[in-house]
Order: structure tokens, then C-alpha cells, then sequence
């Protein structure tokens, strides 16, 4: 097999690509294969809590390429995790049909408790499988499209740029709290009954959900690494380290970011997609700033500007957090924030610079 | 001179007062008591009436009192004694004072008692001398009242008392209130061409007793004079009423602006001074709030304010300066680790005070001097809203004196403006610096003050105010408070202008969406920081 000059010369992520091949196949065997009472056995739940992972981990991914390599911090990546979410989210929830509490034939339930009487026009259409899944690119996509065009025409940067797309998330939460919205209000989108037809409670629809989800962390991951290694990938190298210098050079900034930062977008969009249907639930709180800030962290923790880091930072942080708010609650939020604190003052290149450092000097 | 002279004046003005009630009326006394006596022997209602009529003669302070008490059946004979008392509860063991001089007498089984017992005339009757007695009586608001009362319930049997106040009455609102009282009485009159000038008259009153039977006159008077004259008097209620509709929505556009403030100014000066982006700034006012609920737990509630300020500024003050000590100064021309840092502070704040105080939301208690309302003008606003108005301008004044006056405030100046050149000069850039962040965090705690008295005291508290200060430090351009000010109330006007028409969290979320727009139009905000800074 030959592979291109540009993923050879990456070993973290052909490392990463393996590890991503391996769970693919080794954790439906375990799951599917391995009987119930043996020790091996992995239970449907933690399958699930992997798929979850991996979605946070194309999210982390899609913010590092904004971050790591173009400079962007933007604390408002949650938004278009959630924008996708909410887009697959209406398509699951016209899946439920007749099945639902009130057993209305074409309303959710929550629409029929309001007492509306019919569709609102944005829901046409998501009853589709393809639809909907264009949805969940274009409408992220569209919004960073739009207010990254802005942002960027008007050279809003650095921490103002991050302070408005905090804005725009919490402008967004906000607005999908109200029930008017039509996006079920404080409960959000829930009672999910199947994809496609497959029912979302059996294992066999989460096994498949976990491996499309490790598929499509690794479409991301080499979607990205590709990009940084074309010609444009030097360019935002080159915007982040002196923006100026690279519009005085003649390149168009605000276009290579405007682009990027909708990739991006997509890209979170996606693992929003994935994650919905996985933990079954998409309501407002995705869109709180504190949700797009973790977010950052994992890829600070991890290592920013080098993707593998990325995932690696969203897996070991999401682990942690796992652990941590089942066994010891009240200390979660005093270890998030010691790591934070601890990561920007002595970890800057994060878990991978550490490696790469030590290897440096072996 | 003159202040000295008044003061004295004053002093001796208040000690008349005190002294008034004892000197006069002791010799009153013993005279009410007599008549009290009296209806004790009283045979009929008739001569209780008589008795009743002197009684309100009677030039002492607690005639109202002994009055009502009567209407109510409350008054009582001591079967063993010769004492008038009035009950103050209604149970068997009922709590008792003295009817003249109003000392507390503790409780009395019922039994020990004799009820000076009312009829109907006779609660009517001295229903009309109280009221009388208020329009009367020397104190302006006790007068208002009585008319107010009227207003309330117009009785015709009261008509000659108020036009018989209305010659000699000092105060000019009270006289207009008294013309529109009879006004009142007149548009119930059966002469259609009495209506007509009265339903004139009652144009421009905002009062429902008022306006109510205005608009009963334009809807089904009999005469269409009438109808017209209520229908033209109406309109000028109405305009009336929507001008101070408006006068109310730019005061809650003020006192919410006020609040912006407090909570941005403080960040005005750590991130628009110093370019330091302090995402715990939220969870400092949470801090201050907080410590306002200690103090509390200390000491009596209408002391506990003036106490909280200052402590609440030394406690963020300190936070604040341990905070840039430990973490920012490593972190200094790196502002997205600053921010990333500082957000973590901010978790780590809001669990402590989770851990140590319980999740669940404190009370903080408001001072009776800042509860109730207060009218300014036709306006009747609420009390502590006022209070923060005022607060935030005296916060507003004393930063911006300790910016532009004092020694700390020029080394903070310079600093800002080229830390190099101030170096060279002298200026201990580091102490300066911590200097700083203490002197913002301690304001964010200040705020937080003020904030215990409007929203819940909670570990929430902070997140829900740090997106809106970025916005309005952002909004009136870095580095400039006079910025902040004019941001923090236009923002807090167009939101409450905004609120009636679409609702309060549409109307949050409008503003946000300008704001996200003006900043891609002016990035640099209302008033951008001109010179070398600017640059940097």
C-alpha cells in the first residue's frame, strides 16, 4: 500500500489512525462476540461512552485546526456541535411518528403540548435521511460562513473575536431555550425511537453508530492533517504567526479564514450528529460558553497544533471527567479548573510537546 | 457660620418635638380619660354620639387612635379598675395597652374585660370625623391620604368637608387633588351640565378611581356633551399615562444600564487599562455578594451595607491580587492563555463556594432604608433600584478620581500607555500591576454588593453577568471608562425599550445580535483608544 508523502511523514497520526482501526474492529467483537459473564465483555453502555468520546474528539479536532494552526480561539465551537446536533436531532425526532406520547402522526410531542397546529416551516424536510444529513453541514457551516466573513472582513481578532463567538453561543442558548423557537425549549429533542429504521436502543445500531463515529474521526483527522500540509495549510501557519505580514504578502486573510473556520464548523457539526443519536438527548445546555470552553482545553491539554493531540487531549480529559463526576462530584470542577490553570502555566505545547520534547532530547 | 446657626436651630427643633407631646397634653390627659369614663355610663347610642362628637373635639395625639378603636369594638373597660384599654389581638389572652397613654399593659384574659360596644350609625359617623380629622390634621401626608381615602370611596356626607378644606388648604397638590375629589363627586350628578365641566376637569388624573369612572362617562353617559367632555378629557389621561410609561422604562433602562456598569467597570480597568482578560471577574462579584450574606449573619440587616462595601472591596481586592500574583504574571502578553487561566480560577471559585456554602442560593436580606418605594415626581419607583442608580455613579466618580488624581492612578496611566518609558522612569511596573487587578477585582466585589440586593446570591451568580460586562467594556471601546459608562446605560435603555415589544430574552438576545454586529463594524468600539496605545 503507498501512502501520500504528507501522512507518512506523520507517525503520531498513522499511530492514531491504527489505534482508531483497532477499537473499530476489537470493540464490536468484544461487544458482539465475547458472551455476556465473561471478563472481556464490553457492556452496550461503554460502547456508548466511547462513541461519545469520539465525537468530542472530532470537535477537539476541528477546534485545533482553527486554533492550533489559524490562530482563531473560538470559544463558540459548542454552537455548531450543537447546530448539528439539532439538525439530526429533528430528523430522529420526525422518525418518531405515531409512536410519541400524543401519537400525532406528523407533530413532535412537545409541538402537540403547545398546541400548534401545524409543522413550522423550518421542519419541512428533515424527515429525510439525506436531508437532514446535508443539514447538519450546511447550517453549521452557513453561520460560521456568515459570521466568520464578518468577523474577518472587519480584522476583529485575538480575544475579541473569541469574546464575540462566546457571545454568539450564549445569544444562541438563549434562543433555544424559548419555547417559540420550536426546538422543544428547555427539554430539547429527546425520545428517540431509531435511525433509518434500526432502533436506537439495539446493540447491534450502537455498534454501528461507535464505528461510523471512529470512522469519522479519522475522515476528520486526515481531512485536516491534509489541509495543513497543501500550500494553504502554510498559509494559515502563516496568518497565525504574523497575519499582517501575510496580507502585506498578498494572500486574501480574511478569505483562507472565512474558509477554514466554516470547515471547521462542518466538522463539529458532524460530531454533533454522531453524539445525538448516541446519548439520545440534544437540549439548550449544549450551547452554554462553559461546554465550547472545555472543549478548548482539551485541545490545550492535549497539545494545540497538532490534531493527534487533540484527540488524544478530548479522550483523556472526557475519561477523566467520567470518572471523576461518578466517584468524587464536588472535586470535577476544582480539577477542571486546576487543569486549566495548570496546562496554559506549565504545559503550553501540552501532553504532546511533553513526548515530542523528551524525544528531542534522547 | 450659617451651617452652625441652622444646626442649632435644628437641635432645637427636635428637642421641641420630643418634648411636645409631655409638656402639652399632660394636663389633656387626665380630662380624655374622664370623657372615656363616661361612656360607661352612657344609656343609649344617642348620648354616646354626643360623647363621640366630643371626644373628636378633643385636641390630643391620640384621639385618631382611640376613634378607630372604638369602630372596631376594640376598646375595653378593665372590670376592676377604672382604665380604658384598647386590645390589640383576639385571643383569649389578649394583649392590652393603655388607651390614653398607650403603654403596654401585657396580656388580660377577656374576662376582665368590659367591650365599650358600636352601632352601625356610629362606626359611620366616626368614619366621617376621621376623616375629617385627617384633612385636619397638620401633617401634609396624613391630608393626602384623607383625600386619597375619599377618592377611594366617595361619600357624599364627606362633600362639605373637602370643600370647606379646599379654601384654606396651604399645599398645592393637595389642593389640586381636593378640586379633582369634588370633580368626582360632580360627574355623579344628575345635572348633565355639572358632568360635562367635571369630566373636563378630571382629564390628565392617572388614578384607576379617577380614570375608572372617566371611562364609564365616555362609554354610556346619557348626554353626548358629557360623552364628549370625558372622551377629551380621557385622551389627556391617556397621553399621561404613556409618558409615564416611558419615564418608567427609561428608569429600569437606567437602573439595569446601572448594573452593567458595576459589573463592567471593573473589567474596564483590568482588561481595558491593563489588557488582562479576567474571566473569574464574574465569580469576584460572586465573592462580594457573598460576603455581603456574611456580614449579615453578623450584623443587624440595616447595618450590614455600609459594612459589606468596603469589606467585600478588601476581600476581591485580595483574591483579585493573588490571583494576578500567582497565575497572570506568568501569563502576561499571552491573552488567550490569560483567558483560558483565568476561566479556570473562575471553576475553581464557584466550586469553593459550592463546597462551602451549599449549591443552593442565600438570601440576602434588604436594609429597610433601601425597600419600599419613593415618588419621584409622578414616577413611584422602588426604592433600592434608586439606591443603585446613586451607588454606581459614586463607584463611577471615585475610580475615575483615583485614575486621574492620585499617585497610583498616573503609575497606572503610564503603565498602560508604554510600560517600557515607565519603567525607565521609575515606576515599579509589577507592583503597579497587582495594583491594578486589585483595584478592579476589589470594584467587582463592590458590584457584587449591590448585586445581592437584586438577584439571587448564588455560585451562578458570576456566569450570568460575565458575557454581558465583555460586551459593554467592549462596546464603549477598551480603555476608556467614560466608554464603559455611556455603553453600560445605552445597553440597559434599548433592552428595556426592546422588552415590552418582544419579551425579555428576545430582547437579550437583540442586543447581543447588535452587538455582535457593531463590532465587526467598529472592532475598536464606541470610543476607540487613540495614540501610540492603540497600536499595540
Amino acid at each position: 500500500m503507498v501512502l501520500p508523502r504528507w501522512l507518512l511523514a506523520d507517525r503520531a497520526g498513522l499511530v492514531l489512525l491504527a489505534v482508531l482501526a483497532v477499537i473499530s474492529i476489537g470493540i464490536p467483537v468484544l461487544n458482539l462476540l465475547v458472551p455476556p459473564d465473561h471478563p472481556l465483555h464490553l457492556t452496550a453502555y461503554t460502547v456508548t461512552v466511547l462513541g461519545k468520546y469520539l465525537c468530542y474528539a472530532l470537535l477537539a479536532v476541528a477546534i485545533d485546526l482553527v486554533w492550533g494552526y489559524m490562530g482563531i480561539l473560538s470559544l463558540g465551537h459548542a454552537a455548531f456541535f450543537a447546530l448539528g446536533g439539532y439538525c439530526f436531532g429533528m430528523y430522529l425526532m420526525r422518525q418518531i411518528g405515531t409512536r410519541g406520547v400524543y401519537g400525532d402522526p406528523v407533530l413532535p410531542d412537545f409541538m402537540v403540548f403547545l398546541n400548534w397546529q401545524e409543522l413550522p416551516w423550518y421542519w419541512h424536510g428533515f424527515d429525510l435521511f439525506w436531508f437532514a444529513a446535508l443539514m447538519v453541514l450546511v447550517v453549521p457551516g452557513l453561520l460560521a460562513f456568515v459570521f466568520g466573513w464578518f468577523a474577518f472582513r472587519s480584522r476583529v481578532s485575538g480575544v475579541y473575536l473569541s469574546i464575540i463567538t462566546q457571545a454568539l453561543t450564549y445569544a444562541l442558548m438563549l434562543a433555544f431555550f424559548r419555547n417559540e423557537m420550536g426546538f422543544g425549549g428547555n427539554n430539547g429533542l429527546t425520545d428517540f425511537k431509531d435511525v433509518l429504521g434500526f432502533s436506537l436502543q439495539a446493540n447491534e445500531t450502537r455498534i454501528v453508530l461507535f464505528v461510523l463515529s471512529a470512522l469519522a474521526l479519522a475522515g476528520g483527522y486526515l481531512l485536516c492533517r491534509w489541509l495543513v500540509s497543501t500550500r494553504l495549510g502554510r498559509v494559515l501557519v502563516a496568518i497565525r504567526d504574523s497575519e499582517d505580514r501575510a496580507r502585506f504578502l498578498g494572500y486574501r486573510v480574511e478569505r483562507v479564514k472565512a474558509l477554514v473556520f466554516t470547515l471547521s464548523a462542518m466538522l463539529a457539526g458532524v460530531a454533533g450528529a454522531l453524539y445525538v443519536p448516541q446519548v439520545g438527548i440534544i437540549n439548550p445546555g449544549e450551547f452554554a460558553p462553559l461546554n465550547s470552553i472545555e472543549a478548548v482545553i482539551w485541545v490545550a491539554v492535549g497539545g494545540r497544533g497538532t490534531l493527534v493531540g487533540a484527540v488524544v487531549g478530548a479522550v483523556l480529559v472526557n475519561y477523566a471527567k467520567t470518572w471523576l463526576t461518578g466517584a468524587l462530584p464536588e472535586i470535577w470542577l476544582f480539577a477542571l479548573g486546576g487543569l486549566f490553570v495548570a496546562v496554559t502555566l506549565l504545559l503550553p505545547r501540552g501532553l504532546i510537546g511533553l513526548l515530542r520534547r523528551r524525544e528531542a532530547t534522547t | 457660620m450659617v451651617s452652625r446657626t441652622s444646626f442649632r436651630a435644628g437641635l432645637a427643633g427636635l428637642a421641641l418635638m420630643l418634648l411636645a407631646p409631655l409638656v402639652v397634653h399632660a394636663a389633656d390627659d387626665s380630662a380624655l380619660r374622664s370623657l372615656l369614663m363616661q361612656f360607661r355610663e352612657a344609656a343609649d347610642f344617642t348620648e354616646k354620639t354626643a360623647l363621640v362628637e366630643k371626644l373628636a373635639a378633643q385636641d390630643h395625639p391620640r384621639t385618631a387612635i382611640l376613634l378607630k378603636a372604638l369602630a372596631d369594638s376594640r376598646l375595653y373597660y378593665q372590670a376592676d379598675g377604672d382604665r380604658v384599654v384598647i386590645g390589640l389581638n383576639d385571643a383569649p389572652e389578649m394583649t392590652i395597652e393603655d388607651a390614653v397613654s398607650g403603654e403596654a399593659l401585657g396580656q388580660t384574659g377577656k374576662r376582665e374585660l368590659d367591650r365599650v360596644t358600636a352601632n352601625n350609625r356610629l362606626r359611620a359617623m366616626i368614619e366621617n370625623l376621621l376623616a375629617s380629622l385627617g384633612l385636619a390634621s397638620a401633617d401634609p401626608k396624613q391630608r393626602r391620604a384623607a383625600v386619597e381615602s375619599f377618592l377611594r370611596n366617595p361619600d357624599p356626607a364627606g362633600v362639605e368637608r373637602l370643600k370647606a378644606r379646599q379654601g384654606v388648604e396651604p399645599d398645592k397638590k393637595i389642593q389640586e387633588l381636593l378640586t379633582a375629589a369634588l370633580a368626582l363627586v360632580d360627574l355623579a350628578s344628575e345635572d348633565a351640565t355639572v358632568r360635562a365641566p367635571a369630566a373636563t376637569a378630571l382629564g390628565g388624573w392617572t388614578q384607576p378611581e379617577i380614570r375608572g369612572p372617566l371611562l364609564r362617562a365616555a362609554a354610556d353617559d346619557s348626554d353626548p356633551a358629557v360623552r364628549e367632555a370625558a372622551k377629551i378629557a380621557l385622551t389627556k389621561t391617556e397621553f399621561r399615562l404613556q409618558m409615564l410609561g416611558w419615564a418608567e422604562t427609561l428608569f429600569f433602562g437606567l437602573s439595569l444600564g446601572s448594573v452593567l456598569i458595576l459589573a463592567a467597570i471593573g473589567l474596564a480597568v483590568t482588561f481595558g487599562v491593563m489588557g488582562v482578560i479576567n474571566m473569574a471577574h464574574g465569580e469576584l462579584m460572586m465573592l462580594g455578594a457573598y460576603t455581603t450574606w456574611l456580614v449579615q449573619q453578623w450584623l443587624p440587616v440595616n447595618w450590614s451595607l455600609p459594612v459589606a462595601v468596603p469589606l467585600a472591596f478588601l476581600v476581591t481586592a485580595l483574591v483579585g491580587i493573588a490571583i494576578e500574583r500567582g497565575i497572570i504574571r506568568f501569563l502576561y502578553g499571552r491573552p488567550l492563555e490569560t483567558l483560558l487561566a483565568t476561566f479556570g480560577v473562575s471553576l475553581i471559585l464557584q466550586q469553593a463556594v459550592r463546597s462551602i456554602f451549599s449549591p443552593l442560593n442565600r438570601s440576602v436580606a434588604t436594609p429597610d432604608w433601601m425597600s419600599g418605594t419613593i415618588l419621584l415626581g409622578p414616577l413611584e419607583v422602588t426604592l433600592n433600584r434608586l439606591v443603585i442608580v446613586g451607588f454606581c455613579i459614586a463607584v463611577f466618580a471615585l475610580l475615575w478620581l483615583v485614575l486621574q488624581r492620585t499617585r497610583l492612578g498616573l503609575e497606572v496611566r503610564a503603565v498602560a500607555q508604554n510600560r517600557a518609558m515607565a519603567r525607565a522612569m521609575g515606576v515599579r511596573s509589577a507592583r503597579v500591576d497587582a495594583l491594578t487587578f486589585g483595584l478592579g477585582s476589589g470594584i467587582a466585589g463592590v458590584a457584587g454588593v449591590a448585586l445581592s440586593q437584586l438577584t439571587n446570591v448564588g455560585p451562578n451568580l458570576g456566569q450570568n453577568y460575565i458575557v454581558d460586562s465583555f460586551m459593554v467594556v467592549v462596546f464603549g471601546g477598551v480603555g476608556n471608562l467614560w466608554g464603559t459608562l455611556v455603553a453600560g446605560l445605552s445597553l440597559g435603555v434599548a433592552n428595556k425599550l426592546l422588552e415590552p415589544w418582544s419579551g425579555a430574552v428576545l430582547a437579550k438576545i437583540l442586543v447581543l445580535v447588535f452587538l455582535i454586529l457593531f463590532i465587526q463594524k467598529r472592532p475598536r468600539g464606541l470610543f476607540p483608544q487613540r495614540g501610540r496605545a492603540a497600536e499595540v
